[in-house]
């Protein structure tokens, strides 16, 4: 086995950095949206449906120029970005973005299942016991989502360690700074002589794969026990 | 209590009319299932919405939609007693008792924690989690969060239809004495004759979505008499059991009773008999096989559908018994008169047995 240099090291850390703050910056918006498509009962659930799914099949690449669109110098977003002083576009906050949008559906799917499996009279219960809508969704629904909360976090994780094709349209392939596991085998592959090193990589992926499903399996289990 | 509803609520083919006032402390509402009962506690307690009309309690309107208001469920102050315990999973007992006494109002808390717990006897399972209470231990809590919440009005929606018998008697006990402690007026929804009977003495009768009586309780059950298979309940306390003659010897208000011997008996309890397995004789039979002979004097004689039903009294006690109108001819009666009523032994059945400690369910005197 080939010994990492500090490059691959650096893009097993960002990888995890990247895929652990999307993460948990989704985990409020996933929270919320899940809500709403469980619960919620106005015009436009549909197209929230949709929007929230979209990216489940388009492919990442399409979600990645749209996203370069969006945060390039004249997209709009972009363009608040960066007279905040706060340029994204091929930066490791880019791949953020990036992993949190294509990992979204994953997450929201995931709290949803949890969600609609909550008895409807426990929050017909809560509210008749003076809880409001808010305090319904704090007391007793958040609680009881708590396994698809850490069910939709763990898919997103793993699957965020995995992002590539939006990833690399707006954070780039620059080694040390936007560079995952991912683009790192990209990389390897692509150069002659690189194959030990990809498979190494390759082996990184699988073992923290692995661990994210016995981590899910052990966390499930530990929250079913609770119920 | 007064609660005036003046709704209209349209679900595709089915529409609950419903135009009435509901006043007292211990209303039930009736009817068969699909006849709108449920709708009428989702409506009244802000969980749905009526089409049109206007809710009032206490003149206070909840709901008006000629004036646009539609108070939300979590200030109308109304309790529910669903049908399942519908507790917290993720919240001890106390947990669920509390929930709804911290969102009362400090001004509203008329009720505390620790007077509850003792009128339910609920110290035991303060600690306990909810995934491992029996089914009447459930239903306990679920009462005592309901009641702690402070309502102003107590909705119960079926809340012994998914217990069994000895758990409905012992509940039935438990939401009587709440009530009455706690001066909580209610509204009790059943589509059971007899738990309308032990819970309430005014009731409104519902079918298809329309109120068809509002009458008491008692009247209700003898207008039901003649079209209910099992005729009219004579709800009987008996206390005092000795044995005797291999058989049970009961005291009554009305005279002694004697019933099979069972296994290790409680010495009283509650005991339901129809007007069906009550024979009338004109004079003295010599010798039958009934066990139980009464001489009774005619309270009332009345009609209930193609049946009679005559109301007997027998020492202090009542009993009602279903007759068809030639037998009433053949028998000569009138009030005033004498008969004799004779019960098989084994026509009684048991309904509750009184928990030490605890009072049975009062029924209400015939009459």
């Amino acid at each position: 086995m080939p010994s990492f240099s500090p490059a691959e090291y650096s893009a097993i850390l960002l990888s995890l950095k990247v895929s652990l703050v999307a993460t948990l910056l989704s985990l409020p918006f996933g929270f919320l949206a899940a809500y709403f498509l469980s619960f919620g009962r106005f015009r436009g659930r549909l197209a929230l449906d949709v929007l929230v799914n979209l990216p489940l099949t388009l492919p990442p690449v399409v979600i990645g120029y749209l996203l370069l669109i969006l945060l390039g110098r004249h997209g709009w977003l972009g363009r608040t970005l960066a007279s905040l002083g706060m340029p994204v576009l091929f930066t490791w906050k880019a791949a953020v973005i990036a992993t949190a949008v294509v990992g979204f559906p994953l997450m929201v799917r995931a709290i949803r299942v949890g969600m609609e499996s909550i008895d409807p009279r426990l929050l017909q219960a809560s509210r008749a016991l003076g809880a409001g809508p808010v305090d319904c969704l704090l007391s007793v629904i958040l609680p009881l989502s708590a396994r698809g909360l850490v069910a939709g976090s763990l898919l997103m994780f793993a699957r965020g360690l995995g992002e590539f094709g939006a990833t690399i349209i707006v954070a780039g392939n620059i080694p040390g700074v936007t560079q995952t596991i991912p683009l790192a085998i990209y990389d390897y592959a692509s150069s002659p002589g690189g194959d030990p090193m990809a498979l190494a990589l390759c082996l990184v992926s699988i073992v923290l794969s692995v661990a994210v499903l016995l981590l899910h399996e052990q966390l499930g289990r530990r929250l079913t026990r609770l119920d | 209590m007064e609660l005036q509803l003046a709704t209209h609520k349209q679900f595709g083919a089915f529409s609950l009319d419903l135009d009435l006032v509901i006043q007292g402390e211990a209303c039930g509402i009736f009817g068969p299932s699909g006849s709108g009962k449920s709708t009428l506690v989702s409506l009244v307690a802000g969980l749905l919405r009526p089409d049109r009309g206007s809710i009032l309690l206490d003149g206070a309107p909840l709901f008006d939609s000629g004036s646009r208001v539609d108070v939300p469920p979590d200030r109308r102050r109304i309790g529910i007693v669903f049908q399942q315990p519908s507790l917290f999973p993720h919240l001890n007992v106390l947990g669920n008792l509390l929930y709804g006494f911290k969102r009362c109002a400090p001004e509203h808390r008329r009720i505390d924690l620790d007077s509850l717990v003792r009128v339910l006897h609920l110290a035991p399972l303060l600690d306990r989690g909810v995934n491992n209470l029996s089914g009447g231990e459930r239903q306990r809590v679920a009462i005592g969060r309901t009641v702690l919440s402070n309502p102003r009005l107590l909705l119960m929606d079926e809340p012994l239809s998914a217990l069994d018998d000895h758990l409905r008697f012992q509940i039935i006990s438990h939401l009587k004495t709440v009530c009455r402690e706690f001066h909580l007026p209610f509204l009790f929804i059943s589509h059971s004759m007899l738990e309308m009977r032990l819970m309430t003495d005014q009731v409104i009768a519902l079918a298809g979505g329309r109120v068809v009586a509002q009458t008491t309780t008692e009247r209700l059950a003898r207008e039901r008499m003649g079209l209910s298979p099992v005729g009219y309940i004579n709800l009987l306390r008996l206390e005092d059991m000795r044995v005797e003659g291999g058989a049970s010897v009961y005291r009554w208000e009305g005279g002694e009773l004697v019933l099979p011997k069972g296994e290790g008996e409680a010495s009283g309890g509650l005991f339901e008999l129809s007007s069906k397995d009550i024979i009338l004789f004109k004079r003295h039979p010599e010798a039958i096989s009934a066990r139980n002979l009464l001489e009774c004097t005619v309270v009332a004689v009345f009609e209930s559908g193609s049946r009679l039903g005559v109301e007997l009294a027998s020492g202090g006690g009542r009993l009602i018994a279903e007759i068809v109108p030639a037998a009433a001819q053949d028998l000569e009666i009138v009030p005033g008169s004498t008969l004799f009523a004779a019960i098989k032994a084994s026509a009684f059945r048991r309904l509750a047995v009184p928990e030490p400690g605890e009072p049975l369910p009062a029924t209400e005197p015939a009459g």
